[in-house]
């Protein structure tokens, strides 16, 4: 017999699920989402539900007990109040794409390339006369030994015993399916220049990092590369774009030049979807390198490009003038995505911008 | 009633020989100890029934809500991962319900059995629980069927939010206030003298003498002042805000009656956020105690051992209610044991004859038997925490350092550890919320005043608990805080929120 706690665990279960769709910002905002990353389940650290309530902030402190040596992981709760509490709910990144990927697409992708198109897969969905006994489908075979007794008025009502013959038997055969994909390319660009503020950093690997997960699980031939820059630009794994810590001055058409480089050499657009994203703070050094990244944008990045995006976060040194640069130059063009992302709560709309199933 | 209930009827009350001979020993021994508990009635339980009636708060039936359920995940998840488990439960009602973990070791079995016996005998004679319902298993499983009528009426979601938003402000109450039998007695002002000065009879040339102008003067004032007091509303700050909102708020009738459900539901558990310290060190001190001196064997020293290093253990940094309570309580004993107090302790400075010094008198048992009917909390750690003490155990305070963006260790001083403590303990570690105004403006809006001790108050979150208690109110409310120095105040008209300077108290 089922406990009745199985009714709130429900009910706990489907806000979860119904408010992820709504109040995903401030999950998303909860900072820690690149958990333990295990084989095929993602344990993501999910801040429960909290009621809010009067309590005091972190200013509080605490008592404690024992050597004061050793690493400094001294969170406790205090009083009888929790503290910030998580709770791991593994949610498999199928679960939490699905939830997305209902609201999300990959824009104008279009049909293009061969070479990336996923194995065949074998269904069992067709019927035949022959096969391996192992496959025989008993209902389809008693069906058809029924049909061929009522037929010839063998069957008896009072008595329904049912025999199939050798010509009554069934068995299930299998299809190839082929999934013809389209092969695309995703580049994430970070400005990681010293007017870039940790904050700053972290709102665009957030960002990025939930862009990534959702593609990847959308998209089975989705190919990333990641590109860092400060004055100069250079390619960087999955891994140092979401820790490393740089500082400098900014020249975004080094990144440009670099993402044009990469593209030239290993992805021909007749062959592949390109997804540019580029997330700065908006400060570049000089109006001249800014005129250079207009120009590569306009005769080079974005005649191959899908969809070029472009978030700027906003950081309390930048002046934040390139989005306005952009807006002016590319102003009627579709294909450039621009968002704003001056906080965490900004996270969500700024990837729906990017990536809103019918854009 | 619920199938909730079913698992504590019939032959699931009945324990297996075996632990039905240990429980009655245990019985028989917490008596000869001077224990004196309700009956207890004790249920053996699958993981994810107990898992149950921990998030129901030891209850087999509840209201339905979704914070129950996910407690329950949480704690299935971690007795799946093997994170935690969950040996026993013990409710505070008469007769006693304790929950025991099925596939619990025998050991273990009667080491629970000690503790919930502790447990039970500080619930019956503790006198800050002496105003709690005994008989709450029906209440909580009427207060289930009464929210489920409403949700049958109104429907789910509007209910479920309703409760969302009386659980938000269920910690404003005042703990206190079942302990206090208070009259007001408002002072009888005679119809023939309007402005409150009583005179004595006298002629007129004796009358400056017995009727001295100063003291009409003060009489004047005060009646005054008690006028001003009686137009004010409520007439003195009032800490149960809820029952505040339950008089003078705008709501409907099951509104009013969901909030009073959680309002009595909240009363009942404060005393145990109130005594936690005192109550699971007393609970220790018991099973310890039995269990070393009476009822382990040989061959089980070590697996005991083992379970109890690990229920007092206090990870680097962290504060263990069981380590603390059952260490103090010892040092209660031992103090009294020894005569280590009075005046003539107090003042000794000597220290070779402070740490020999035994008087013989062996108050010890008495002294905590005294010590668990009347204290909680916070008057056990004022008066009982001592220098020593603190020293002895290595106890520190610590500290959010803002520049650093982390913990640190702030100060390891006697009166700097037992301060913050204390400051822990006192409201259950929340902030202390009154009324001030319920006609604030005269325009009906509700003032509240936090009353600043030291600590801010976290603004985002009392920013959203303020748009819930507007909801309550019915009428744009008001909360007096002090924020990095500066007097604020805090508004929330119900769909706006907004903040500003406040100027200066008179």
């Amino acid at each position: 017999m089922p406990l009745p706690i199985e009714n709130d665990l429900h009910r706990f279960r489907s806000i979860v699920k119904g408010r992820m769709r709504k109040d995903l910002r401030r999950y998303m905002g909860s900072g820690e989402l690149l958990g333990k990353q295990g084989d095929k389940v993602v344990s993501i650290p999910l801040p429960q539900i909290q009621i809010p309530r009067f309590r005091y902030g972190k200013n509080m402190g605490g008592v404690g007990q024992g050597e004061g040596e050793g690493e400094g992981s001294g969170q406790g709760e205090a009083g009888d109040q929790a503290g910030e509490h998580l709770l791991e709910v593994d949610i498999s990144l199928e679960e939490l794409a699905e939830i997305l990927g209902e609201e999300l697409e990959l824009p104008n992708i279009e049909p293009r390339g061969q070479k990336e198109i996923t194995s065949a897969k074998d269904r069992y969905i067709g019927i035949s006369k022959q096969g391996p006994e192992a496959l025989r489908h008993g209902r389809r075979t008693y069906k058809t030994a029924l049909k061929r007794q009522i037929a010839s008025g063998t069957y008896d009502g009072g008595n329904p015993i049912v025999i199939p013959y050798k010509e009554d038997r069934r068995y299930r055969t299998w299809k190839a399916q082929t999934n013809p994909q389209s092969a695309a390319v995703v580049l994430y660009m970070m400005d990681v220049s010293g007017s870039m503020g940790q904050e700053q950093k972290e709102i665009v690997r957030l960002e990025t990092f939930w862009i990534d997960t959702w593609l990847r699980h959308q998209y089975k031939n989705v190919v990333t590369r990641f590109i860092i820059h400060d004055a100069v630009a250079r390619e960087v794994d999955r891994d140092t774009f979401f820790r490393t810590r740089e500082s400098g001055g900014t020249l975004i058409s080094s990144a440009y030049n670099l993402a044009m480089r990469m593209l030239d050499e290993d992805y021909p657009v007749q062959e592949w979807n390109i997804y540019p994203f580029h997330f700065s703070d908006g400060d570049n050094w000089s109006a001249a390198d800014t005129r250079a990244c207009m120009e590569l944008l306009k005769t080079r990045m974005l005649p191959v490009a899908n969809q070029f995006s472009y978030g700027q976060v906003e950081s309390e040194y930048g002046s934040g003038q390139f989005i306005k640069d952009l807006e002016e130059h590319f102003k009627d063009q579709d294909s450039v995505v621009l968002t704003r992302i001056p906080d965490r709560d900004a996270i969500m709309d700024s990837i729906k911008g990017f990536l809103a199933a019918g854009n | 009633m619920g199938a909730g209930t079913d698992f504590m009827k019939g032959d699931r009350r009945k324990l297996p020989a075996e632990l039905e001979e240990a429980r009655s020993m245990i019985v028989g021994l917490g008596e000869s100890y001077g224990l004196d508990f309700f009956e207890t009635v004790f249920v053996m339980c699958r993981y994810d029934e107990i898992n149950m009636l921990a998030s129901y708060g030891g209850f087999p039936v509840r209201y339905p809500h979704w914070k129950f359920g996910m407690e329950y995940l949480e704690m299935s998840k971690g007795y799946e991962w093997g994170l935690q488990k969950i040996y026993e439960m013990v409710i505070n009602t008469d007769p006693s319900y304790a929950y025991l973990l099925d596939n619990n070791t025998f050991v273990d079995q009667k080491l629970v059995m000690a503790h919930v016996l502790g447990h039970v005998d500080f619930f019956k004679n503790n006198l800050w629980f002496a105003p709690t319902n005994r008989k709450m298993l029906d209440q909580m499983a009427n207060h289930g069927s009464r929210i489920r009528r409403y949700i049958d009426r109104v429907g789910h979601d509007e209910v479920e939010s309703w409760i969302d938003i009386c659980l938000s402000v269920d910690n404003l109450i005042d703990p206190h206030r079942p302990h206090i039998v208070r009259e007001r007695k408002r002072p009888d002002v005679p119809l023939d003298h309007p402005d409150g000065v009583h005179k004595l009879p006298a002629r007129g040339y004796m009358d400056k003498y017995i009727n001295p102008p100063e003291f009409l003067a003060e009489q004047r004032r005060k009646h005054a002042e008690e006028q001003e007091k009686q137009a004010k509303f409520p007439e003195d700050p009032q800490k149960d805000v809820l029952y505040f909102l339950l008089e003078h708020g705008r709501m409907k009738a099951w509104q009013a009656d969901v909030l009073n459900i959680i309002r009595e539901e909240s009363y009942y558990f404060a005393p145990q956020g109130q005594t936690k310290v005192m109550n699971e060190g007393w609970a220790t001190y018991w099973h310890t105690h039995m269990m070393t001196h009476d009822i382990l064997t040989s061959a089980e020293v070590i697996e005991y051992a083992d379970h109890h290093s690990g229920t007092v253990a206090t990870r680097p940094g962290q504060f263990n209610p069981y380590k603390i309570g059952v260490e103090l309580w010892r040092d209660v004993e031992q103090r009294w044991n020894r005569g280590q107090f009075g005046k003539e302790w107090l003042e000794c400075t000597d220290h070779t004859r402070r740490k020999n010094w035994d008087t013989g008198v062996m108050l010890g048992r008495k002294k905590i038997f005294e010590v668990r009917r009347t204290h909680n909390d916070v008057t056990f750690i004022d008066e009982f925490l001592t220098e020593d003490f603190v020293r002895q155990h290595g106890i520190f305070t610590w500290d959010f350092d803002k520049r650093r963006n982390e913990y640190v260790i702030s100060s390891t001083d006697f009166r700097a550890v037992k301060q913050k403590l204390l400051f822990m303990l006192t409201n259950r570690g929340q902030p202390r919320i009154q009324v001030i105004d319920g006609n604030h403006g005269n325009r009906g809006e509700l003032c509240v005043e936090h009353i600043w001790e030291g600590v801010d108050i976290q603004l985002d979150w009392a920013q959203r608990t303020l748009s819930n208690l507007a909801l309550l109110w019915g009428r744009p409310v008001h909360l007096e805080t002090t924020v990095d120095g500066k007097a604020i105040v805090l508004h929330h008209d119900g769909e706006e929120f907004s903040k500003e300077t406040r100027k200066a108290a008179k």
